[in-house]
């Protein structure tokens, strides 16, 4: 057909061949993607419709509140949750990266291969044992520590006297949301720091950098989003932990910074797990409406990554 | 700066398997040296023992020694990373770092090197090595822009000027050419052809007519067979090495009757 032809007769774009197997494969994929969606939406509507009476009803009839409004009964365990959980990260992300690096490029091949099962081996287990161990072994073994470092640096805003007699404060339970996350960001970062290219790691030997300058040059900028992307996956985790902070966390006080003391904001997830066996009415809307906000901080903190890692596509070396 | 290599009986291992045997050759200083033969026979695994780039693989050690001027390489307390500073190199594929920019690129190994640099003073690198590497006019007003998005060729010019930016004496090119198309292929030889004046130039490469016209010496290696070690068959200038060789290999090769 020549193109003066092209224009006034179309002919009709023939289909291509449609087969069995492509079909019912493409059906499954799309029943499986949209059935996540599907739970997401479920899982959002339970939340905002129970949450209504929470907000709408006089907040002298629901009794956990004790005359607050529900925003500043909330707020402290908002401030927890996201102290604990950026706390946890800060001490998390740099040991993650560490260990990653080491398994990837410093250790000894078997080494390295026998330090990757004890880490996955560390994701798995339960955060009731995590909580176990904070509570009944980590806490009383840092206590000391704490007292000692209220009196030599109380001056320091974060550690403000008086220090914690049990040692369950959120610099705690922190840790403990550190080691938990630990594996998680550990393993990701793994994967992406093995997946660098040699490539890349040759020309910057080659260019005459030593071993830290070639992982600076060519392994962590390779890595960047694969370390955020870790890093959201061990916050959302430090985030909606439940279990381990409740057992190991003293929660009292209010919106407060000190890491030692014994008046430490909750978390909503602790919050919930720990008010809920009482719960009855309009109570349970207050508990699951800050579960709501959880929901929503959760997916702030995500889009906020999502945003930081596409800010630099075209850096990314994907193209 | 362009310094003249010498090789003095080099073996070349990885592990217990002997990849290369017994080479010893001579390089002048401001001259294009072309290694020649078919695949596996240890071309690529000599020439990165020029700048002790085969030390990255695990187990790979050399015997025999290589002098730069008369200082050997291989000698105790010789550090391979300032070796690799004096001494450049270009990869099979182009491998710009994608997390920079093309500006970002031509200075990653002056960083490298601590070195401080003024703003003004990495601006004339920049333009100076990208000049160099005849990519200038290309690339000057997109220099933010990361150096991925360039064709091959182009990355291969960018990686050119990264490794003449930090002004080695010595530019070792491992297949250059081999993937990129003709037009790009024929920068590239044009480059080598300018960058000669400057530097000792030693190319791996695959292709005969490439090497009939870039170089000056040409070097024939070759296996017995697989597992054996790879052996220099023949060094000499390029158009004896292409007319009248002495080693019956050697014509056989250039002359495309095996390889």
């Amino acid at each position: 057909m020549t193109p003066s032809t092209a224009s006034s007769v179309r002919e009709p774009r023939v289909k291509a061949k449609q087969r069995p197997g492509d079909r019912i494969f493409a059906g499954s994929t799309l029943t499986a993607g949209t059935l996540i969606l599907a739970m997401l939406a479920a899982v959002a509507a339970f939340l905002v419709i129970q949450s209504i009476p929470a907000v709408t009803t006089d907040p002298g009839e629901i009794p956990i509140l004790a005359g607050e409004t529900f925003w500043s009964y909330v707020a402290p365990l908002v401030f927890g949750t996201l102290w604990s959980a950026a706390l946890a990260l800060l001490m998390a992300i740099p040991v993650s990266i560490g260990i990653a690096l080491f398994i990837s490029h410093y250790a000894p091949r078997r080494l390295a291969q026998g330090l990757g099962y004890v880490i996955d081996l560390l994701a798995a287990v339960p955060s009731v044992v995590f909580g176990l161990w904070g509570a009944n072994v980590l806490a009383p073994a840092v206590q000391p520590f704490y007292s000692w470092l209220t009196e030599t640096m109380g001056w320091f805003p974060l550690f403000a006297p008086p220090a914690s007699g049990t040692g369950r404060t959120i610099l705690t339970a922190s840790i403990v949301l550190a080691v938990m996350v630990l594996p998680i960001i550990t393993a990701l970062s793994r994967e992406v720091f093995l997946q660098t290219p040699v490539l890349h790691e040759e020309a910057a030997l080659a260019l005459g950098a030593t071993k830290w300058e070639m992982i600076r040059t060519a392994v962590l900028p390779f890595g960047r989003p694969g370390i955020v992307s870790a890093s959201m996956l061990g916050l959302g985790r430090a985030l909606g932990e439940t279990m381990a902070v409740a057992m190991v966390l003293s929660a009292s006080g209010g919106i407060n910074f000190a890491l030692l003391t014994s008046s430490n904001p909750g978390t909503i997830a602790a919050n919930i797990a720990l008010s809920f066996p009482e719960a009855f009415g309009t109570n349970v809307n207050v508990l699951i409406a800050t579960g709501l906000l959880l929901f929503a901080i959760t997916l702030v903190v995500n889009s906020i990554a999502r945003w930081i890692i596409a800010r630099r596509k075209e850096f990314s070396g994907a193209n | 700066m362009s310094k003249r290599i010498e090789v003095n009986d080099l073996d070349v291992y990885y592990g217990k398997f002997k990849a290369v045997e017994g080479v010893t050759l001579s390089i002048e200083p401001r001259s294009v040296t072309a290694f020649i033969g078919p695949s596996g026979c240890g071309k690529s695994t000599f020439i990165r023992t020029l700048n002790r780039m085969h030390e990255v693989i695990p187990g790979a050690h050399v015997d025999g020694e290589v002098l730069i001027d008369g200082d050997n390489l291989y000698a105790p307390g010789v550090d391979p990373v300032l070796v690799r500073r004096q001494i450049g190199m270009v990869f099979q594929r182009p491998n710009p770092f994608p997390t920079m920019s093309i500006r970002e690129n031509v200075l990653a190994g002056v960083k490298l090197n601590n070195r401080r640099i003024s703003r003004s003073d990495a601006d004339d690198l920049v333009e100076g090595s990208l000049k160099g590497a005849n990519l200038w006019n290309e690339v000057r007003d997109r220099l933010d822009r990361p150096g991925s998005g360039l064709s091959g060729g182009q990355q291969q010019r960018l990686c050119i000027a990264r490794a003449i930016a930090v002004q080695p004496d010595i530019i070792l090119m491992d297949e250059p050419c081999s993937a990129l198309d003709p037009i790009s292929t024929l920068a590239i030889e044009d480059l080598i052809e300018e960058m000669k004046k400057d530097y000792t130039i030693v190319i791996v490469t695959h292709n005969m007519q490439q090497a009939s016209r870039v170089s000056d010496r040409t070097a024939f290696f070759n296996i017995a067979g697989t597992g054996k070690p790879g052996k220099l068959i023949e060094y000499d200038d390029t158009t004896t090495m292409f007319s009248n060789p002495s080693v019956q290999a050697t014509e056989d090769y250039v002359s495309g009757r095996f390889g």
